[in-house]
């Protein structure tokens, strides 16, 4: 692949990220949406976010997809933590500290 | 004289994005790694990092590069990756739609997973913040983790393969994302769409082009949006 090619990528990519990401805030400016839009804009993030992180977890690209019990527990234990303490650090903390834990554990087995 | 004081709310997103540093960082290095594996110029690297400014299209077509795949089916591939962006805009807008122009280009330009994952969190959580305050917070998550995330591709570049695998490095997005999703499970409609979205994309996952997800995401929208009206009509009666 030329240089001259991968720029031509870098760029076209680059401006339509930007008028992806800019798109309904540049058109839609302060107008304002109907009432069952904003409905369904209310549940983006949670439509989106279980969506991109839950073939990572099931299938982690460390182990070549196969599926893996310290990054399941740690997924489990993050999630778990999170929604019953609505704490984020205390969430990351404990995702964090159970995957290590169990990493380590199973490496000594292994 | 007790006067309130408009809350700082760009060091209250500078706080909330603090700990994104820990997906950024690495995600942005590993880019780096991979970048000078497949023989892009530290130039051409940063430039990625700095207009592209997103992680998973980034390595999409990356991986395309090096099989070379056909630069349209690159470009479109990794477009379709960022398409959930567009989304995240449509989300912004009734939020942020009454500031000026530039400032909500920069915001198009810096609308990314971890500033609208953190504003859907605040916004909602204080509705009676004004446009300007939105912004500040929204431009405060970003402000630690852009220019880090051209750094650490950067130091990528130059550490090459010697990163150890025991830090499992990898995890460190999963679990971010997994963090902010728990408290953001408020009632039964936000449940149901999260179950959706995870059921979905899992099923799908071997769509091409991240489609997959896209179609995830819609379905459990619609999801959410019904299982709101249902209960809302149940409290009715």
């Amino acid at each position: 692949m030329s240089n001259a090619t991968i720029w031509a990528i870098i760029v076209a990519v680059g401006i339509g990220t930007f008028l992806l990401r800019f798109s309904f805030l540049g058109v839609l400016g302060a107008a304002s949406l109907p009432q069952w839009v904003l409905r369904h804009l209310r549940y983006t993030a949670v439509a989106v976010l279980p969506g991109l992180v839950a073939p990572l977890v099931l299938w982690p690209a460390a182990t070549g997809g196969t599926p893996d019990l310290p990054r399941f527990a740690a997924a489990v234990a993050t999630v778990g933590v999170g929604y019953f303490t609505r704490n984020v650090i205390a969430a990351i903390g404990a995702g964090a500290v159970t995957l290590y834990a169990l990493l380590w554990l199973t490496g000594l087995s292994g | 004289m007790a006067r309130t004081k408009p809350k700082n709310t760009y060091l209250m997103g500078l706080r909330d994005g603090l700990p994104f540093l820990l997906v950024a960082g690495p995600f942005g290095l590993l880019f780096g790694v991979v970048a000078a594996e497949a023989g892009l110029t530290a130039p051409q690297a940063l430039a990625f990092s700095t207009v592209v400014f997103a992680g998973a299209a980034q390595f999409a077509a990356l991986q395309l590069m090096v099989e070379n795949a056909p630069v349209l089916i690159i470009v479109a591939t990794a477009l379709a990756v960022n398409l959930r962006m567009a989304m995240y805009s449509a989300w912004l807008a009734p939020w942020l739609g009454a500031a000026p122009l530039w400032q909500r280009a920069l915001a198009g330009y810096l609308n990314v997973d971890q500033s609208f994952a953190c504003s859907a969190v605040r916004f909602e959580q204080y509705p009676d913040w004004t446009v300007p305050q939105r912004l500040g917070f929204f431009f405060g998550v970003v402000s630690p983790i852009a220019p880090a995330w051209v750094a650490m591709t950067a130091l990528g570049l130059w550490l090459g393969e010697g990163i150890p695998d025991w830090l499992a490095l990898d995890f460190a997005m999963p679990i971010c994302f997994l963090a902010l999703i728990g408290p953001m499970m408020r009632t039964a409609a936000h449940l149901a769409a999260a179950f959706t979205s995870v059921a979905l994309a899992l099923l799908l996952a071997g769509v091409p082009y991240n489609l997959g997800l896209l179609v995830a995401a819609l379905v459990a929208m619609m999801v959410g949006a019904q299982v709101e009206l249902w209960q809302a009509r149940r409290a009715e009666i």
